[in-house]
């Protein structure tokens, strides 16, 4: 089911109070089960102003294409995207080979900005167009068994110049756990501003995940596997002391080399000041109640 | 000879010139993050220019010993300036991390207390204060032999710098490996055998 979660663009200024009292009076209409005719009564437009297509076609971390922040957007014009297929295996009722072009046209595509948080701490906000996650999984239908959901994205040493080091094991592979892929929020991005994706962002499907680090939010994905065990994934395999395979924003649990108490919105220029990091990425009223109960010290 | 030639020249440089050459790119790279030509992010990569300058101006100095000694290349007369702008660019390169990237003083004195990076990087810094104190003829006639003892903290000082880098970077990158390799090398040929080995 599209549309759960709405949001509008409006060209103010950031104040997240407000945006948080929104988003409180959708979720709690979600959550009861009350149909989107209730929710639509927002008090107040989202107050998030989207970064620019600059920024965010050409500040990215995409280490298959490099490690510098440009390196994507230089490099990554090589990836073929066309024809694309998305491989859905593990326990679902219906596993194979998803053709991009036919999920396409059986998913709905909305509009949706979200605050995108680094691990680094700088953040930006993204107008995204893309559909639920949950949408997609119904597609293959989804066993009774499977617990987590892990993502692969593509590997191809010929259009990657990136891979030729071991900066990371390739492919770059990631997870949620079941009840975050199926969460409204978790959305399958597919276009920016209303266009394709460009390939340093991801093209031409990526995952979002709004209120976790971003590199939780795997791009190019060629195969999403339903398993009953958490998935390896990149970062923690790579560190584990530094990366958990939750990673979500919580600006309390200081990453060990630097704080995440703060961050640097980007496009603010030589001068511009960090601002507070939000608990959840701001999206605490939606999500924190899939964490009751956890220490988000020890499952960070 | 190659040297010889080049001797020549580097007698007829200004030690001005050198500071006016290696000072352009920081001006330079300010004006960029003024102009929008630094990217999304200008103050990060400000920060990270000024700091990859300081180090290979690190690796510029530790190479003039050995260039003497081993090839015959003297450029001994501007150590001192290669130095001070070593200094110079780590000076900027904290002075941007702290006055445009951190800001917040209770967070720069967590992070210089329990970010190792950071540790490492801001002993460098420290260590590098007496010896910027020092470079001149006046400390240099005063100290005497201990000048050139002390004046070997930059050996600890260009290890701590690459270290530095090497820590902050995320994964398994090549480009900090390759600054603390250089380095190494460096240090390796003041090694006594290794230093015995002379040009022809």
């Amino acid at each position: 089911m599209a549309h759960r979660w709405i949001n509008t663009l409006s060209d103010t200024d950031v104040t997240p109070e407000v945006a948080f009292l929104n988003r409180r009076q959708m979720i709690a209409g979600a959550a009861a089960g009350v149909g989107l005719s209730l929710m639509a009564q927002r008090a107040r437009a989202e107050t998030l102003e989207p970064n620019n297509w600059d920024d965010i076609t050409t500040y990215n971390n995409y280490y298959e294409f490099g490690t510098d922040k440009g390196d994507p957007a230089r490099n990554a014009r090589t990836l073929t995207t066309k024809p694309w297929s998305v491989t859905i295996d593990g326990l679902v009722d219906r596993p194979g080979d998803y053709a991009f072009d036919e999920i396409m046209a059986k998913m709905t595509i909305e509009e949706r900005l979200y605050r995108f948080r680094c691990v680094e701490a700088w953040s930006m906000v993204v107008p995204w167009n893309g559909f639920e996650l949950a949408d997609l999984l119904e597609l293959a239908g989804v066993q009774s068994g499977a617990k987590y959901v892990a993502f692969e994205t593509v590997l191809r040493p010929d259009e990657m110049p990136g891979v030729r080091y071991p900066v990371l094991d390739w492919p770059y592979v990631e997870g949620l756990r079941l009840d975050e892929a199926l969460h409204p929020l978790t959305i399958m991005a597919t276009g920016i501003y209303g266009r394709d994706i460009p390939n340093q962002n991801g093209a031409p499907l990526r995952l979002v995940v709004p209120w976790k680090y971003g590199f939780k939010s795997i791009k190019s994905v060629v195969r999403i596997t339903l398993t009953d065990k958490e998935p390896p994934t990149s970062w923690n395999k790579a560190n584990a002391g530094e990366y958990g395979f939750y990673s979500n924003v919580n600006p309390e649990v200081s990453h060990p080399r630097w704080s995440q108490a703060t961050e640097r919105q980007i496009g603010g220029g030589l001068f511009s000041s960090r601002v507070p990091t939000l608990m959840f990425n701001g999206y605490g009223n939606e999500v924190a109640g899939l964490y009751a109960g956890m220490d988000l010290k020890k499952n960070f | 000879m190659v040297q010889d030639r080049i001797n020549v020249l580097a007698r007829r440089v200004p030690v001005w010139a050198v500071w006016l050459l290696a000072l352009a790119p920081a001006v330079w790279t300010f004006y960029l993050g003024l102009t929008g030509g630094l990217g999304a992010e200008p103050i990060k990569a400000l920060e990270r220019e000024l700091g990859e300058i300081a180090l290979q101006l690190v690796i510029l100095g530790l190479c003039i010993t050995p260039l003497r000694r081993h090839l015959g290349v003297n450029l001994i007369r501007f150590r001192r300036a290669v130095g001070l702008l070593t200094f110079s660019y780590v000076c900027l390169h904290l002075l941007v991390w702290l006055v445009l990237d951190v800001q917040i003083l209770a967070q720069i004195w967590a992070d210089i207390v329990k970010r190792p990076y950071v540790t490492v990087g801001f002993s460098a810094f420290l260590l590098m204060i007496p010896l910027a104190l020092t470079s001149n003829d006046l400390s240099l006639r005063r100290l005497g032999p201990r000048w050139r003892q002390l004046h070997k903290l930059t050996y600890g000082v260009a290890v701590l710098g690459a270290v530095h880098f090497i820590w902050l970077s995320k994964g398994f990158q090549i480009e900090p490996l390759i600054y603390l390799a250089v380095i190494l090398a460096l240090l390796a040929l003041r090694w006594r055998p290794l230093a015995r080995i002379r040009s022809a």
